[in-house]
């Protein structure tokens, strides 16, 4: 499970450029503060290797190991 | 406590003060987050780190973190984190600079620094312009980039940090991008447990001003210019310097075990005034 926290992240992307499996999309919508913050929409992919919590500029995202 | 939802590393972050002032996609972060993962790496004991800066965007970065710190005048945090070095030798002290800090006004207390070989872990943030205070042209901004005091291009030469200082004699000098987050993890991990003065480079981005200012607008138009330009050490040694013009030179420079200044200091008392120095702890002897 990958956790985004909202009132942190300033949406720059970085994540959704840098996962190497393609985990993030961008979002269409902002949200109350006008800031665009990624969904991680295919996380079946995910491999947990943590490059996205070590590259988030906000310390905003949160991958967890064990799954559910 | 660590918590479910929260990043691995904010368990060494004040969280009252978050979020944090840095713009959307600035570099310090992730050199904040790539600190925590470098002194987990090298094990070393989170009380016993103190964080020095100067006055920079950079430089706000121990401000953020739940640790002992100084917060000092501009350029100068080597020279206070010397004087608390020795001090206390025991302390793992890290210094937080610019490039406008370290190179700039406080170029001289860098290479002293280096030269002395003290056993300090000094993280350069540079993002080649001065992004506190609008966009100015900085010692490290590349010929032929633009900012605010520069808008036909810097002509002046930049400095190239991490020779200076392997040049000025320090043990242990690398420099990396902010796009190589897992190697310059590695690097600070390498910096704290080395015993002198270490000093590590970071390019980083600056979206608001040096993007802005030299058509990269948004941080990842940055972070891609900085992958795709990038070239290790290794490599460039075998290329003329033709072929190396705009490239960034990442990779380790000096790696070598050399006398540490505190160290030596303290053995110099010992031998003349034959006990160990302990100045510090005079003040509880009595306790």
């Amino acid at each position: 499970m990958i956790k985004l926290d909202p009132n942190l992240c300033k949406g720059c992307s970085i994540c959704t450029e840098f996962c190497p499996k393609g985990v993030y999309e961008d979002s269409k919508t902002p949200d109350k503060k006008g800031v665009y913050v990624p969904i991680p929409k295919n996380q079946e992919k995910c491999t947990k290797c943590n490059l996205c919590a070590l590259m988030c500029p906000d310390q905003a995202i949160k991958v967890d190991e064990n799954d559910e | 406590m660590e918590e479910a939802n929260e990043s691995p590393f904010m368990k060494y972050m004040r969280k009252d003060r978050l979020p944090h002032i840095f713009c959307a996609g600035c570099g310090n972060g992730i050199v904040l987050n790539t600190f925590f993962k470098g002194m987990e790496m090298a094990e070393v004991d989170f009380d016993n780190v103190v964080m020095v800066s100067g006055i920079g965007c950079s430089s706000r970065i121990p401000g953020y973190v739940k640790c002992d710190s100084l917060h000092t005048t501009h350029g100068r945090p080597i020279s206070f984190a010397s004087g608390l070095k020795l001090g206390n030798p025991e302390l793992d002290v890290v210094v937080f600079s610019g490039d406008g800090d370290a190179a700039a006004i406080g170029g001289n207390h860098l290479i002293h620094g280096a030269r002395r070989n003290m056993d300090l872990t000094v993280i350069c943030i540079n993002n080649s312009i001065y992004g506190m205070t609008g966009g100015q042209i900085s010692p490290t901004s590349p010929q032929g980039s633009y900012g605010t005091t520069a808008p036909y291009g810097a002509f002046e030469r930049p400095f190239d940090l991490a020779e200076l200082v392997s040049a000025a004699g320090a043990s242990y000098v690398a420099r990396w991008t902010t796009a190589h987050a897992l190697q310059l993890s590695n690097s600070i991990k390498k910096a704290l447990e080395n015993k002198g003065f270490s000093f590590v480079e970071v390019i980083s981005q600056c979206p608001t001003y040096y993007g802005r200012k030299n058509k990269m607008r948004s941080p990842l138009d940055m972070m891609r210019w900085m992958k795709e330009n990038s070239i290790n050490k290794r490599k460039a040694d075998t290329m003329d310097s033709e072929e190396l013009a705009g490239k960034l030179v990442v990779g380790e420079f000096v790696n070598k075990a050399e006398r540490e200044f505190s160290q030596e200091l303290y053995d110099l008392v010992e031998e003349k005034y034959g006990k160990k120095s302990d100045a510090i702890k005079s003040a509880y002897r009595d306790d």
